[in-house]
C-alpha cells in the first residue's frame, strides 16, 4: 500500500528548502530588516542634505535660545526673554492642567449621564440619550469652536460684565472669581485637613473590624463627613478666621484683581469635558449592564437592600468592566487637549509650534512632542493599570 | 327531602373585561415611567424644567427669530451693532449659511468646473449605495469598482490635468468635499493597512512583530495633530531635496497612517477572539498562511469587530476636521474662515455656522453608527459567546 510505504520509508518527508516554514520565516525577516534599514538610511541621507541646504544645525542647543514670544496663560514665571526650553515647559504645564481638570469633570459628568441613561425614569433616560448621541457624533474641534466663538466671545465687554454670585464675573475676557488670601495660621488648617484624612482612615478600619466581630454597623459616612468638615473648621476658628478675599473690581476698561480664567482655557476645558463625558457615559452604562442580573438578584435574596446591593455587589463588578476603556478615554482627552492650538491656548503643541516656526528645528520639536505625549500616555496607563489590578477579580 | 346541589357548575362564561386601568393606557404609563415614587417624581420635575429651559429658546433661536434671507450682515445684527434687528434680538443667521453654502461645500473650486465634483459625488453614491444594501448581488465587482476604479476616475475628475480637463490645484479644494475625500481615502487605506499591521503584530516572526508594535504604539500614543504636523513639516525633510509634495496628499498620508494604527488594534481584538481550534483546523486542512487568513480567520474576526471598525471610521471622519490646523479648509475650516468675512461679521454668524457644520458632521456620523447597528444585527448568526 502506498500509505504504508511512505510511513515505512520513515522520518519526516523532506521539504524543499524553498517551502520550509522556518527558512521562509528567516528569509522574510531578513527582507523586512534590509528594506527598513535601506528606507531609514535613505531618509537620514535626505534629511541631512535638506538640513544642510537650509543651514539648520541639529541638536537640542536651541532650547537655550531666547524665545521672544509671549505666553498669555502661564502657571510659572515666564516672559519673552525666557528660553525656548522654558516656553515648552510652560506649555507642558498648561497641557497637564487642562488634562487633569478635564479628566475630573468629564468623569463626574460622564458618570451622572451614564447612570441617568440607565434610569427607569423615561424622561431622564431620554435626555441623557440625546446628550450622548449629540456629543458622540460631532468633532471635538467643533465643540471647542462652539464654546470659544459661539458662546464666550459674544459675552459682553468687561464694563458690562455679567455678575455672578460670590463676587465673580463673566465677560468676553473670561471668568473672574475672588482670590483667596490666606493669612497667619493657614498652615494649621491644612494640617487639620490632613489629620482628618488620617482619622477617617482609622475610623473606617476600626468600623470594618467591629462589624466583622459584632455585626454592628457604624454610620461611617457621617462620621467621616463630620471629621472632614469639623476639624478644619475648628482649626479655622482657633486661628481666628485667617482668610480674606480679593474681589475682582471694575476699572475703566477691565476687571482688576481676583483670579482670571481666560476664555481659551475655559472653552478648551468645557469642550473636552463635555465631549469626553459622552463617551464615559456609554462606558459606564455598558459596565453596569455588563454585571449579570443574577448577581443583584442573589444579593436581594441574601437580604441586602438596594443600596448595599449597589455598593457591595454591582459597582465593584461594574468597575472591573469600566476601568480599561475609561483609561483609554482619559488618554484620548489628554491627546485631544492638543486641539488647544486652534484657539490659541498655549499648550505643549502650541508653544512647540511657535518654536518650530521660529527656529526651524522640526525634528527636535516633534521628538519632544513624541516623548512627552508617549510619557504621559504610559504614566496614565500605568496608574490605571495599577488601579485595575487592585480591582481585578482575584482568581484562585 | 330537598336535595341541595352544592356543586356549582358554570354554564356560561363571564364576559371579557378590559385590563385594569392601572395597568395600561396613558395614565399607567405615566405612573410607571415618570412618577413611580417620590424620587422619581422629583427627577421628572427636574427633567421637565431642563427641557423647558432648553427646548423653547432653542426653537425660538433656530426657527422663529431666525433670519432666512438677506444679502449681508445687517439682517443678523441689532440696531446697536449696525443692523436692522431690534435690540436684544437673538436668532440664527441662516442667511449667512445660505450665502456661503457653495463655499462650505466646495471651497474655492472654480464655478464652471463644479460639474466634475457633482459627477464624482454621483458616481460615489451610485457605487456606495448598492454595496451597503445586503440584498444587491455582485458585491465583489461593486467593491472593486468603488475601491479600485473609482479612486482613479475620481482623482482625474477632481484634479484634472488630463483628458482635456482643466487642472484644479488642491489649494482651491475645500469644504465638505475635502472632508469627504479625506474620509474616503482614510477609510479605504486604513482598513487594509490596519489588517496587515494587526496580522504583523500577531506574527511569530520577531522582526516583523517588533516593527508593527513600535509603529502602532507610537502613533496611538501621540495626538493626531503631531502626526499632521509631522506629515506637513517633516515629510518634505525626509524626501530628496527639491521634491515638492502636495499639501492635501501630506494630510492624507497623516490621517491614513493615524487611522490604520487604531484600526490595527481593533482588528487584533477580533483576531484574538477566534478560538485556537479555527487556526489548527485550517492548518490541518493544509491551507497556506494567506488562504487560512483570508478564508477562515479574517471573515470571522472582522465580523466580530464591526462595531469597533465603524467606531474607528466615525473617529476618522471627525478627525478630518483637524486638517484646519495645518492650514486646509475642510467643512469646519471653511466655516471658521468665513467668521472673519467683514460683510457677514455679527455676533450670531459664528454660532450659526458652527451649528450648521455640526449638523452635517452629526448626520454622517449618526448615519454610520445606525448602519453599523443594522449590520451587526444582520450578521449575528447566534454563535457569539
Amino acid at each position: 500500500m502506498a500509505t504504508e510505504q511512505t510511513i515505512a520509508e520513515g522520518g519526516a518527508p523532506r521539504v524543499p528548502l524553498l517551502y520550509d516554514p522556518r527558512v521562509r520565516g528567516i528569509a522574510y525577516q531578513v527582507l523586512v530588516f534590509v528594506g527598513l534599514f535601506a528606507f531609514v538610511y535613505w531618509i537620514i541621507g535626505n534629511t541631512t542634505a535638506n538640513l544642510q541646504r537650509a543651514n539648520i544645525a541639529s541638536g537640542f542647543g536651541f532650547l537655550q535660545g531666547r524665545a521672544g514670544f509671549d505666553i498669555g496663560d502661564s502657571l510659572v514665571a515666564y516672559s519673552s526673554d525666557s528660553t525656548y526650553g522654558r516656553a515648552l515647559y510652560v506649555g507642558f504645564l498648561n497641557t497637564l492642567r487642562v488634562a487633569i481638570l478635564g479628566i475630573i469633570t468629564a468623569t463626574i459628568v460622564g458618570f451622572i449621564i451614564g447612570i441617568g441613561r440607565l434610569s427607569k425614569n423615561w424622561l431622564i433616560s431620554r435626555i441623557c440619550l440625546v446628550y450622548v448621541e449629540v456629543f458622540r457624533n460631532i468633532p471635538p474641534l467643533l465643540v471647542i469652536f462652539f464654546w470659544y466663538f459661539g458662546v464666550l466671545s459674544v459675552l459682553p465687554l468687561p464694563r458690562d460684565s455679567i455678575e455672578l454670585p460670590f463676587g465673580s464675573y463673566l465677560n468676553s475676557r473670561g471668568f473672574y472669581f475672588p482670590k483667596f488670601l490666606w493669612g497667619e495660621g493657614a498652615g494649621l488648617i491644612a494640617l487639620a485637613f490632613g489629620l482628618s484624612l488620617v482619622f477617617i482612615w482609622f475610623v473606617r478600619r476600626w468600623a470594618a473590624r467591629r462589624q466583622a466581630a459584632t455585626g454592628d454597623q457604624l454610620p461611617v459616612l457621617w462620621i467621616s463627613l463630620g471629621l472632614l468638615i469639623g476639624l478644619p473648621l475648628l482649626a479655622f476658628a482657633v486661628t481666628g478666621f485667617p482668610l480674606s478675599f480679593e474681589f475682582p473690581a471694575l476699572s475703566t476698561f477691565n476687571l482688576r484683581g481676583g483670579v482670571q480664567v481666560r476664555p481659551e482655557f475655559l472653552s478648551l476645558y468645557l469642550a473636552l469635558s463635555f465631549y469626553t463625558a459622552a463617551f464615559i457615559a456609554e462606558i459606564v452604562r455598558a459596565g453596569v449592564l455588563g454585571v449579570n442580573r443574577g448577581q443583584s438578584e442573589a444579593s436581594h435574596a441574601l437580604g441586602l437592600r438596594n443600596r448595599p446591593t449597589l455598593r457591595l455587589v454591582v459597582v465593584p463588578q461594574a468597575l472591573r468592566i469600566i476601568i480599561p476603556p475609561l483609561t483609554s478615554q482619559y488618554l484620548n482627552l489628554t491627546k485631544n487637549s492638543s486641539l488647544a492650538v486652534a484657539i490659541g491656548y498655549p499648550d505643549l503643541v502650541a508653544t512647540g509650534g511657535t518654536t518650530l516656526n521660529q527656529t526651524g528645528q522640526a525634528i527636535e520639536v516633534v521628538a519632544i512632542w513624541l516623548i512627552v505625549y508617549l510619557g504621559l500616555s504610559l504614566a496614565t496607563a500605568a496608574l490605571m493599570n495599577w488601579y485595575n489590578a487592585r480591582k481585578a477579580l482575584v482568581e484562585r | 327531602m330537598q336535595e341541595h346541589d352544592r356543586s356549582f357548575v358554570r354554564t356560561e362564561m363571564v364576559a371579557d373585561q378590559a385590563p385594569p386601568v392601572s395597568d395600561h393606557g396613558l395614565l399607567s404609563w405615566l405612573r410607571r415611567n415618570l412618577f413611580a415614587n417620590a424620587t422619581d417624581t422629583v427627577f421628572t420635575i427636574i427633567g421637565i424644567a431642563l427641557v423647558v429651559m432648553i427646548v423653547p429658546p432653542l426653537v425660538q433661536w433656530a426657527f422663529i427669530s431666525a433670519q432666512w434671507t438677506g444679502s449681508d450682515r445687517t439682517v443678523c445684527a441689532t440696531l446697536a451693532q449696525g443692523g436692522i434687528q431690534p435690540d436684544g434680538w437673538s436668532g440664527a443667521c441662516w442667511a449667512f449659511v445660505d450665502a456661503k453654502f457653495q463655499q462650505f461645500m466646495f471651497g474655492r473650486y472654480p464655478d464652471e468646473e463644479r460639474w466634475r465634483v457633482y459627477l464624482t459625488g454621483f458616481l460615489f453614491v451610485v457605487l456606495l449605495v448598492p454595496l451597503l444594501i445586503p440584498s444587491v448581488p455582485r458585491k465583489g465587482l461593486n467593491a472593486l469598482l468603488l475601491f479600485g476604479v473609482f479612486p482613479i476616475v475620481g482623482f482625474f475628475l477632481l484634479s484634472g490635468g488630463a483628458f482635456g480637463l482643466k487642472p484644479v490645484a488642491t489649494p482651491l479644494w475645500g469644504g465638505l468635499m475635502v472632508t469627504l475625500v479625506l474620509a474616503y481615502v482614510g477609510i479605504s487605506v486604513s482598513l487594509p493597512l490596519g489588517i496587515l499591521l494587526a496580522l504583523g503584530r500577531r506574527s511569530h516572526m520577531p522582526v516583523v512583530k517588533l516593527v508593527c508594535v513600535v509603529f502602532i504604539e507610537t502613533i496611538r500614543g501621540v495626538p493626531l495633530i503631531t502626526i499632521l504636523f509631522m506629515a506637513s513639516v517633516m515629510l518634505p525633510l525626509f524626501l530628496p531635496p527639491g521634491t515638492s509634495f502636495d499639501k492635501l496628499l501630506r494630510a492624507l498620508i497623516g490621517v491614513a497612517l493615524f487611522a490604520s494604527a487604531y484600526m490595527a488594534e481593533v482588528i487584533r481584538g477580533g483576531l484574538q477572539a477566534i478560538p485556537k481550534g479555527q487556526y489548527e483546523g485550517a492548518d490541518a486542512l493544509g491551507l497556506s498562511y494567506w488562504k487560512k487568513t483570508n478564508l477562515i480567520i479574517l471573515p470571522q474576526a472582522i465580523k466580530l469587530v464591526i462595531p469597533g471598525i465603524v467606531n474607528t471610521f466615525i473617529g476618522l471622519f471627525k478627525d478630518t476636521s483637524l486638517v484646519y490646523i495645518i492650514g486646509m479648509f475642510d467643512l469646519l475650516g471653511a466655516v471658521r474662515q468665513n467668521f472673519s468675512d467683514a460683510n457677514w461679521a455679527s455676533p450670531q454668524t459664528p454660532i450659526t455656522g458652527l451649528v450648521f457644520a455640526g449638523f452635517v458632521f452629526w448626520l454622517f456620523c449618526f448615519g454610520m453608527s445606525r448602519y453599523s447597528i443594522f449590520m451587526e444585527r444582520r450578521l449575528d448568526t447566534g454563535h457569539k459567546r
